[in-house]
């Protein structure tokens, strides 16, 4: 007996409620859109400059002392947030204090880290500092340009790779479905404010890869079936290549979420930001492969006429 | 039909091996590190039973690369400095100086005498008393111009002359900073090595980046700050004629002098000349000793050139007084007794023997040619790191255990094949990490943890192109043939794209961001391997050996 997520054979109509998922969809990136400037996302040290001290004590972490005990040193906006994680215990209270960028100065220098470990010291004698990090205006400036650079670009190479090894609609298919998942990702940040570092960036690029991995499953299925049905509606054969691959997209995503799951309930607080966001985008990515990308095919249709009747499967040659 | 021919499956089997022989030292990582240290050891120190023993723990016949541990799971201190290569230029036109002066002198009949003047610090600039004699006086301060030496330089000079009236400027051209900027890294990256080699821990990473800024990553130093201290100490060594002795720090000094204090003697200063004499630049070794009454002390030695300068000065000047300066503090201002010939000499001062031989070190190491700004420093202790490698272990077994156990209640037999290649898949993975010496970060274990997810996603590609080829009913090989010929565009496609995003995650991202997208390109790669390799091997070993009549995926 197998283990069947999907039934055999499918006939879903994934076009039946179109306007609603598509509407659907335009509404929440418009709700992300509006969360992202309104609230604004929650930038790390990494884009924002400033110092992050992450503090682990046996005694709990009383976010108001810490305050109090910082508060005389002047070193403007300061943040404490406590960090729980199911594997520390009544024994380990670990919390993360974010110091602003200091004027003036490239990065944190190290007697005003010594002052406030001495500070906490004095209020939690048994505290350590397992992590201590400074990124200078400077190069967070930067870091924010790298980040930008690099999603934009790997989204015109995608653009231009989908464009080369199918037609241009899939392209910008592709395309809009990707920016569809990286909005509602940046909408998630700015909505629950998870601290959107560097690691986040390699999140979204990495939501863009598995988008686009699923995205491109279903169209290569659809451009098979385009040359097998030659004669039948655009909207069929593409309901035929999603019900299709529907199996195969479910089974995928379960595995990956499988793992990441694994991932985020064991894997640590340090890295939990990061695979939450892989781990939303996995979601997000296999719901806009279905419902976005395709239906963004249908709105600017495809060009029938002139495929070549034999042109068959372009890797049939190789001998793998 | 299915058939792989012989070569081809020897070959998979060979580079399987191959790959799980690479990934094997990293599961006896603290066996295998000890081998290599002991190592290192033997060769550097000498063999001692100790270390023979621990060399002994590892076969040495087998491979004993290791992936290594990033600073966030191994702990360790991160700075990104950079190097005010500007600061060079000034001591590049102070160094021409001497040369202009006496160049000018030569012609006094014509230019009359010469004064230099005070300036911004990236130009020399002199004063003629016959303005007249200014064609000259170019010529002649021309003609002191070298070629640059570098490739984008060639056939342009080092320096660019004007006159104005009765000023002389001389500064470097753009080639020549240029030139002067890349030694100037060059330098500072060899000396901070040398500086973090001394204290001996393993595997630094001392890297230049772009234009003026130098990576520094240590494992296992406590903390930022520590190897700032390490690095930052610049120890210049230099020595200058005294002008006077004060207890005035305020007293202003004369043209071109300093005021600087003594290092034992509070509330004492030396007035001195601003151009040293020598630096610490031509020397070629300091030892920690001890001077004639046994008290520590550092001897030196001058380069030829040093060495020559040093004697003409002190024959010269015999019977007054020149000051030894370290980082801006007289150590001691002895009087120079007779002319010192040979360039050796030896320190003294209120030293204790770990003072005498730190600065010996550090002497020896030699002057950063620059200051450097920090502009990020990121310390992780190793508990942390610790911690971050026994969750992300766990996360793996069971991310693992619960894709097996889904795969195989999904497809059964071939969910199985699956299962194999997928333990095949990562152990070829951590076998490509090894040979090329990649970092493994956190990050990078949470690429591994997606590479577990998505390497089934070629085998359920596949598999599920069977179960629909076997529809068809074309007999079992047909279907699994099909199978494998149809899914290949799909997996193709998809992992070319996947790709393309980790490659330029690698190009542009750096520390962690870079780590993840190693892990996530190279599970890419040994992925498609294994699905489109491997498993189809198994299918095809297993199909021969049954030969089922019919088959279900």
């Amino acid at each position: 007996m197998r283990l069947r997520l999907v039934p055999e054979v499918t006939t879903f109509d994934f076009f039946k409620h179109a306007k609603l998922t598509f509407g659907a969809s335009v509404l929440a990136m418009i709700l992300a859109i509006l969360a992202w400037v309104v609230i604004g996302l929650n930038f790390g040290i990494d884009f924002r400059g400033g110092t992050t001290i992450r503090t682990e004590s046996v005694q709990a972490v009383d976010v108001s002392a810490y305050r109090a005990a910082l508060g005389p040193l002047g070193l403007g906006d300061v943040t404490i947030t406590e960090v729980f994680d199911p594997s520390f215990g009544a024994e380990r209270n670990v919390a993360m204090i974010r110091i602003q960028a200091q004027d003036g100065q490239e990065s944190v220098a190290a007697d005003t880290v010594a002052m406030v470990e001495q500070a906490l010291q004095a209020i939690a004698p048994s505290i350590t500092f397992p992590s201590v990090e400074s990124v200078g205006p400077k190069v967070s400036g930067e870091l924010i340009f790298t980040a930008l650079m690099a999603v934009g670009a790997s989204l015109v190479a995608i653009l231009f790779y989908i464009w080369l090894r199918f037609e241009w609609q899939f392209s910008v298919g592709a395309v809009v479905a990707l920016f569809h998942d990286v909005i509602l990702t940046i909408g998630l940040f700015s909505v629950l404010q998870i601290r959107f570092d560097l690691a986040t960036i390699a999140a979204l690029l990495t939501i863009i890869g598995y988008s686009i991995n699923d995205t491109v499953v279903i169209f290569d299925r659809l451009r098979e079936n385009l040359i097998k049905f030659r004669k039948r509606d655009l909207r069929d054969v593409m309901n035929l290549s999603v019900n299709e691959t529907l199996s195969r997209t479910v089974m995928t995503s379960g595995t990956t979420l499988l793992a990441l799951i694994a991932l985020l309930v064991l894997g640590g607080d340090v890295i939990r930001g990061f695979v939450f966001a892989i781990t939303w985008g996995i979601i997000v990515g296999t719901y806009s492969s279905v419902f976005v990308a395709k239906n963004i095919v249908l709105f600017l249709g495809v060009n029938r006429e002139d495929k070549p009747t034999d042109k068959g499967n372009q890797f049939a040659g190789i001998d793998a | 039909m299915l058939d792989i021919p012989l070569w081809k499956r020897v070959l998979i089997l060979g580079v399987i091996a191959l790959g799980l022989a690479f990934a094997l030292p990293n599961l006896f990582y603290a066996k295998v590190e000890g081998h290599n240290d002991a190592l290192v050891e033997i060769e550097a120190l000498g063999a001692t039973p100790d270390r023979l023993s621990r060399a002994a723990g590892w076969p040495d016949w087998m491979p004993s690369t290791l992936v290594n541990l990033g600073l966030d799971l191994r702990g360790g201190a991160h700075l990104l400095a950079e190097v005010q290569v500007s600061e060079v230029y000034a001591d590049r036109l102070d160094g021409m100086w001497p040369e202009v002066r006496d160049a000018l002198r030569e012609a006094r009949a014509e230019v009359g005498t010469i004064r230099r003047i005070d300036t911004t610090p990236d130009e020399l600039a002199l004063r003629i008393s016959r303005p007249e004699g200014m064609a000259r006086a170019l010529q002649i301060v021309r003609a002191l111009a070298r070629p640059v030496v570098s490739l984008t330089g060639i056939g342009t000079n080092d320096i660019a002359v004007a006159g104005q009236g009765d000023t002389i400027t001389v500064r470097l051209t753009p080639e020549e900073q240029a030139a002067t900027d890349d030694r100037t890294m060059q330098q500072s990256v060899e000396i901070i090595r040398r500086r973090v080699d001394e204290v001996g821990t393993r595997e630094p990473t001392i890297q230049r980046q772009g234009a003026d800024r130098i990576l520094i990553q240590v494992p296992g130093i406590g903390s930022a700050g520590e190897l700032k201290a390490l690095i930052g100490t610049t120890a210049q060594l230099t020595f200058h004629p005294v002008v006077g002795r004060t207890t005035d720090a305020a007293q202003s000094p004369g043209a071109r002098q300093m005021v600087l204090p003594s290092l034992d003697e509070s509330g004492v200063f030396y007035i001195v000349e601003q151009t040293p004499v020598v630096t610490g630049e031509e020397l070629v070794d300091a030892q920690p000793s001890f001077d004639q009454n046994g008290r520590p002390a550092v001897s030196f030695r001058f380069n030829p050139s040093g060495a020559r300068k040093f004697g003409d000065y002190t024959a010269e000047n015999i019977g007054s007084p020149f000051a030894i300066v370290l980082d801006n503090e007289v150590i001691s201002a002895p009087v120079i007794q007779s002319h010192i010939a040979g360039g050796s000499g030896i320190i003294t001062g209120s030293f204790n023997v770990e003072d005498s031989t730190n600065l010996a070190v550090l002497l020896r190491a030699g002057a950063l040619p620059a200051g450097m700004t920090f502009l990020e420093e990121r310390t992780i202790g190793p508990e942390l790191g610790q911690d971050s490698i026994d969750a992300g272990r766990i996360a793996c077994l069971v991310a693992f255990g619960a894709v097996l156990v889904f795969m195989w209640a999904s497809y059964g037999l071939f969910g199985l094949f699956a299962n194999i290649a997928l333990l095949l898949n990562v152990g070829l993975l951590f076998g490509l990490l090894s040979v090329i010496g990649a970092t493994l970060t956190l990050p990078g274990i949470a690429g591994i943890v997606l590479t577990i997810g998505m390497a089934v996603d070629a085998n359920v590609l596949i598999f599920e192109r069977i179960r629909e080829e076997l529809k068809t009913a074309k007999g079992p090989a047909r279907a699994i043939e099909l199978g494998y010929e149809k899914a290949l565009s799909a997996i193709v496609d998809a992992n070319i794209t996947t790709f393309i995003v980790s490659v330029i995650l690698f190009t542009l991202g750096s520390g962690p961001v870079r780590g993840f997208s190693i892990t996530l390109g190279l599970g890419i790669l040994t992925s498609v391997f294994t699905a489109i390799y491997v498993t189809r091997l198994f299918v095809v070993i297993w199909f021969e050996h049954r030969r089922p009549k019919t088959i279900e995926v």
